[in-house]
C-alpha cells in the first residue's frame, strides 16, 4: 500500500563557501509515516530542511512531492500547501494574536475588500477547535507557552493544506507532560493521514513515535531503516560512524562526600518553590529533577543570585551567601552554566575568547585593561582542555556548532576554578557525543573537589549524580542514591507514586 | 480556507484544562487608548489654568499647528512598524518644499524655472525621490537604516542650505500657499488633510493585507517571509510613503508660514519619535498603531499650550517640553507594563 513518497529528495547537494553542508544527500517520505531524521550537529539536517520547506535552493539534485517537481522558489504559497516545518526558533509573529498568525497574508475579508476581524477570528476559533487546539485566538502570540505556540503553528499548516509536516526538534524545549501531549497528538493526526518528519536529539523519542529513521552523517544519508529493527547501538554507531565508548559519567564510582559545601535551609521563592532543603559536598554530584514547572530551574537560578529568595539561606563554604547577587555568588566561587546558552549563555557577536572570559575581567590584565594576548591565552587553554572544535579563539561563537557553544558556556562556568558548579538542562539540544563529553568532564570536575549541582528532566545527565533530588510542585518529594531506575525517578517527576 | 474539511479531524482530547487570556486580551486592546485618560487630564488642567484653552478657536490653533508635525509622525510611526527608522524625515520636511520654492520662486535665491502650478508636483516629487533613495540605499544595498537616513538628515539639510544659501524663500507661488492656508467648511485645510491621513491609515494598517504585512515584517521578517510576504517591496514602499508624507508636512508648514526657512524641520525628529513612542509605538518594530502615535502627538500639543496659555516662559519651554517626554515615556511605561527596549 506504499503510494509514492509524500517527499523524496535525491542527490541532493549545496555548499556553503568551502563547507560542504548536502553532499548528494536524499530522503524518501511515504505517506503517512513519522519519519525520523536524525544526525549529529552540523550532519546537513537543517540544510535539508531549508531545501525541502523551498528556503534554499540546492545546487544539484531533484526534489519531489507525490512524485511531482517540487515549486518554484519564488511559489510560497505552492510550497505552504505541500510542506510545513515547525521550527526550533517560532515562526509566529509576538505582538499579533493567534488568529492573525493563522490567517497572515490571507486574511477573511469582508466589503470593500477590508479585513473583517470578527470573521477571521470565528474562522480561527473553528479551526483551533477542529485541530482541537485549546488556545483563545484572541490572545496575543507572545503570551503562548512552547507547547501552545508549537500547536499553533501546526495547525496553521493544515490550515494550508499541507499534510507533510516537518518538526525541527520540537521536544527541546517541552517538559515530558508535554512532550507526552504532543506524541499522543501526532499519533491522532498520523491516523488522520498526516506525515511527519521528525527531528530530534533524543533517540528515546524516535523508538517511541517513529516508524522509519534516517540518519545524515557529514552531508551524507548514511542510512534509512525502519525503527523496529534497528537497535540503539546501531542508530548511534550510524550516527557516530566509530564504535560508541562507554559512558564515563554512568562510570563514575560513588565518590565519598566531603564536607557540605552548599547548604540550603528552608528556601522558598512565592509560587515556583517551598521549604527546600538540601546540601551537597566536596566532590558531590547532586541531580535537581522535575518536570517544567516543577521549580528546578528557578531553585538553581536562586543558588547563583539569578533569583532572591523570599525566606531561607543559602550557605556555600560555610559563609551564608547575598541573595538575589550574581556578583556575590561568583565571589564565592560559584560556577553557572544557564538553562538558554542563546538567552542566558553567550553573546552572539563576540568572539569565543570575550564569552569565555567573561566572568573573569580581573585575570585578563592590570586596571580594568583588557591584555589580549592573556585574553586570547586563557581561551586557548580551554579550547584545549575542553576540545572545542575551532581554528582558533578569536572566532564568532556562533560560527560554532551547539555542542561547541555549550562547551564554551561551560568552560566560561569553570574559568574561576568554582567550589559549586551549577548546571541547567546542560544537554539540551546538543548531539551525543558532545553530550557524552560534556557529562563526563563534569564527572571530572567532581572528582578534583568541585560540589557539582545539575537541574534536569534528561535522564541522561543525571545517571552520573549521585545524589538526585525530585522536584514536583515546587517541593522536594524523592530523594534517590545511585542505583535509580528509570521507572522509578520519572514516576517520582511526575508525581506518579509506584508504590501505591 | 477550507481544505481542512478534506479530512474529518477526530478531536484529541486535551488533557490541560481551558485557559483564558481574558485580562491580557483586554489589556491589549485598552493599550490604544492609553493616552486617553492622559489627554483628558490635560483639557481640565488647561481649562483651570486660562479659561480660553477649550475655546474653539484656541483648539483649532493646537490642531493646526500640530498638522505638519503630525504627518512626520505619521510617516516616522509606519516606518517603525516595520521595524527600521528614518531620521532623515525633518530634512525631508525642509528640503522638498525647498526646492520648489527654489524653481518656482522669481527673484531672490530663486530660480524661477517653472511656473507656480508646479510647485506642488514638485515638492511630493523631492519627497518620493529622497524616499526612494533611502530605500534603495537600506534595502537593496543592505545598508544600516539608522546611519543611511542619519547621513541623509545632513546631505538634505546641507542641500537646502546650500540652494537657499542659507537664506529664507518668500514670494512664495499661490499654488504652494494654498494647501497650508486654505479654510474647507470653516476649518483649516491642514487640519482636515491631517485627519483624513491618519484615518486613511487607522484603517490601511488595522483592515488591509498590505497593512498587515507591515506587522508582520517588523515583528518577525522570517515569518513574514515564509507566509510569503515580499519583505523587500513592504520596505522600499513603506520609505517612499514616509518620504512622500514628509514631504506634504513641509508643504503645509510653508504654505501656513508664506515661506521655507532654511531650518524648515530641523530638530523636528526628537518630537516625532518622541510622539511615536509615547503613543505606544515599539522602537524595535511591529507593535505600534497610528491611532496610537495620533495621540502621542496630540497630547504633547495640548501640553505645550497648556504651558503657553499658563505663562510660562519661552525660554523654560524646552526644558520642559524635554521633561514631558520623560514623564509621558514612564507612564506609558506604567500603563503598558513592559519594557520599551
Amino acid at each position: 500500500m506504499t503510494g509514492r513518497p509524500v517527499v523524496e529528495a535525491i542527490g541532493v547537494s549545496k555548499r556553503f563557501g568551502s563547507t560542504v553542508a548536502l553532499d548528494g544527500a536524499g530522503i524518501s517520505v511515504r505517506p503517512g509515516e513519522t519519519h525520523a531524521l536524525v544526525g549529529r550537529n552540523g550532519a546537513g539536517k537543517s540544510t535539508l530542511v531549508a531545501v525541502l520547506t523551498g528556503l534554499l535552493a540546492p545546487e544539484a539534485g531533484t526534489l519531489l512531492f507525490d512524485g511531482e517537481p517540487a515549486p518554484r522558489l519564488s511559489d510560497r504559497d505552492g510550497w505552504r500547501r505541500r510542506v510545513a516545518c515547525v521550527y526550533q526558533r517560532s515562526t509566529v509573529i509576538g505582538e499579533l494574536t493567534v488568529a492573525e498568525n493563522l490567517f497572515l497574508n490571507r486574511y477573511q475579508r469582508g466589503p470593500a475588500r477590508l479585513i473583517s476581524w470578527p470573521r477571521l477570528r470565528r474562522e480561527a476559533a473553528r479551526l483551533l477547535a477542529e485541530w482541537s487546539v485549546d488556545v483563545d485566538p484572541r490572545l496575543p502570540a507572545r503570551e503562548l507557552s512552547v507547547e501552545d505556540r508549537q500547536l499553533v503553528e501546526i495547525a496553521r499548516a493544515l490550515s494550508c493544506g499541507a499534510r507533510f509536516i516537518i518538526l525541527d526538534e520540537p521536544t527541546a524545549q517541552l517538559d515530558a507532560a508535554a512532550i507526552n501531549r504532543l506524541f499522543d497528538r501526532m499519533r491522532g493526526l498520523r491516523e488522520q493521514g498526516v506525515t511527519f518528519l521528525f527531528i530530534s536529539h533524543h533517540l528515546q523519542e524516535i523508538y517511541e513515535i517513529c516508524d522509519t529513521v534516517t540518519v545524515y552523517r557529514d552531508a551524507r544519508q548514511v542510512l534509512t531503516a525502519p525503527v523496529a529493527g534497528l537497535t540503539r547501538a546501531d542508530l548511534v554507531a550510524a550516527m557516530t560512524g566509530e564504535a560508541r565508548p562507554g559512558s564515563a559519567a554512568a562510570d563514575r564510582a560513588g565518590a565519598p562526600a566531603g564536607e557540605p559545601v552548599l547548604t540550603v535551609t528552608g528556601l522558598s521563592c512565592s509560587d515556583r518553590y517551598t521549604g527546600v532543603d538540601f546540601d551537597v559536598g566536596a566532590g558531590e554530584i547532586v541531580g535537581l529533577a522535575g518536570a517544567g514547572g516543577s521549580g528546578k530551574t528557578e531553585l538553581a537560578e536562586t543558588l547563583v543570585g539569578l533569583r532572591r529568595p523570599d525566606t531561607g539561606t543559602i550557605t556555600v563554604a560555610g559563609r551564608p551567601l547575598r541573595p538575589g547577587d550574581v556578583p556575590a555568588a561568583l565571589a564565592a566561587g560559584i560556577g553557572f552554566v544557564p538553562r538558554d546558552r542563546h538567552r542566558q549563555g553567550l553573546v552572539g557577536g563576540m568572539s569565543i575568547a570575550d564569552n569565555a572570559t567573561l566572568t573573569i575581567p580581573h585575570r585578563l590584565g592590570p586596571a580594568g585593561f583588557v591584555s589580549g594576548a592573556r585574553r586570547d591565552g586563557i581561551a586557548r587553554t580551554m579550547i584545549d582542555d575542553l576540545a572545542i572544535k575551532t581554528p582558533g579563539p578569536d572566532l564568532p561563537v556562533t560560527s560554532l556548532s551547539g555542542g561547541n557553544q555549550q562547551k564554551v558556556v561551560l568552560a566560561r562556568a569553570l574559568a574561576n576554578d568554582p567550589r559549586l558548579l551549577v548546571l541547567i538542562t546542560p544537554t539540551a539540544g546538543i548531539d551525543v557525543r558532545s553530550k557524552e563529553f560534556l557529562l563526563g568532564r563534569i564527572a571530572g570536575v567532581a572528582e578534583r573537589g568541585t560540589a557539582v549541582v545539575i537541574a534536569s528532566d534528561e535522564l541522561d545527565d543525571l545517571r552520573g549524580c549521585d545524589r538526585v533530588l525530585v522536584l514536583f510542585g515546587g517541593r522536594i518529594v524523592a530523594r534517590f542514591s545511585r542505583g535509580w531506575t528509570d521507572h522509578e525517578l520519572v514516576a517520582a517527576m511526575e508525581g506518579v507514586d509506584l508504590h501505591v | 480556507m477550507s481544505e481542512t474539511t478534506e479530512l474529518a479531524p477526530r478531536p484529541v482530547a486535551s488533557p490541560h484544562s481551558t485557559r483564558h487570556g481574558g485580562g491580557k486580551i483586554a489589556l491589549a486592546k485598552l493599550r490604544d487608548l492609553a493616552l486617553i485618560p492622559a489627554i483628558a487630564a490635560i483639557c481640565v488642567l488647561g481649562q483651570l489654568v486660562n479659561p480660553v484653552f477649550l475655546r474653539y478657536d484656541n483648539l483649532i490653533n493646537v490642531l493646526q499647528t500640530m498638522s505638519e508635525i503630525a504627518l512626520l509622525v505619521l510617516a516616522q510611526t509606519i516606518v517603525l512598524i516595520v521595524g527600521r527608522m528614518d531620521l532623515s524625515l525633518e530634512s525631508t520636511f525642509g528640503l522638498a518644499p525647498g526646492v520648489a520654492a527654489y524653481l518656482t520662486v522669481t527673484g531672490g535665491q530663486g530660480l524661477g524655472l517653472l511656473p507656480g502650478m508646479w510647485a506642488v508636483p514638485a515638492t511630493l516629487a523631492v519627497g518620493l525621490a529622497i524616499g526612494a533613495v533611502n530605500a534603495v540605499l537600506i534595502v537593496r544595498f543592505g545598508l544600516n537604516g539608522f546611519i543611511v537616513t542619519l547621513g541623509m538628515l545632513i546631505v538634505l539639510r546641507g542641500l537646502l542650505t546650500g540652494i537657499s544659501g542659507g537664506q529664507t524663500f518668500f514670494n512664495l507661488p499661490p499654488a504652494m500657499m494654498y494647501l497650508g492656508s486654505a479654510t474647507w467648511f470653516g476649518v483649516p485645510a491642514s487640519i482636515w488633510i491631517c485627519l483624513v491621513l491618519f484615518a486613511a491609515g487607522i484603517v490601511v494598517l488595522g483592515f488591509t493585507t498590505v497593512g498587515r504585512s507591515l506587522y508582520a515584517v517588523g515583528g518577525n521578517l522570517d515569518a513574514a517571509k515564509a507566509a510569503g510576504i515580499r519583505t523587500d517591496r513592504v520596505l522600499i514602499g513603506v520609505l517612499v510613503v514616509a518620504g512622500l508624507l514628509a514631504a506634504l508636512g513641509g508643504l503645509l508648514l510653508s504654505g501656513r508660514l508664506a515661506s521655507v526657512a532654511a531650518a524648515q524641520g530641523s530638530g523636528a525628529i526628537f518630537t516625532v519619535f518622541a510622539a511615536a513612542v509615547i503613543g505606544g509605538v515599539s522602537l524595535s518594530g511591529g507593535r505600534g498603531t497610528v491611532f496610537g502615535a495620533f495621540t502621542g502627538i496630540l497630547l504633547l500639543y495640548l501640553i505645550q499650550n497648556v504651558l503657553t496659555l499658563a505663562g510660562v516662559p519661552a525660554q523654560w519651554i524646552g526644558a520642559l517640553n524635554g521633561a514631558i517626554i520623560l514623564v509621558a515615556l514612564v507612564l506609558s511605561r506604567l500603563t503598558s507594563g513592559r519594557n520599551q527596549e
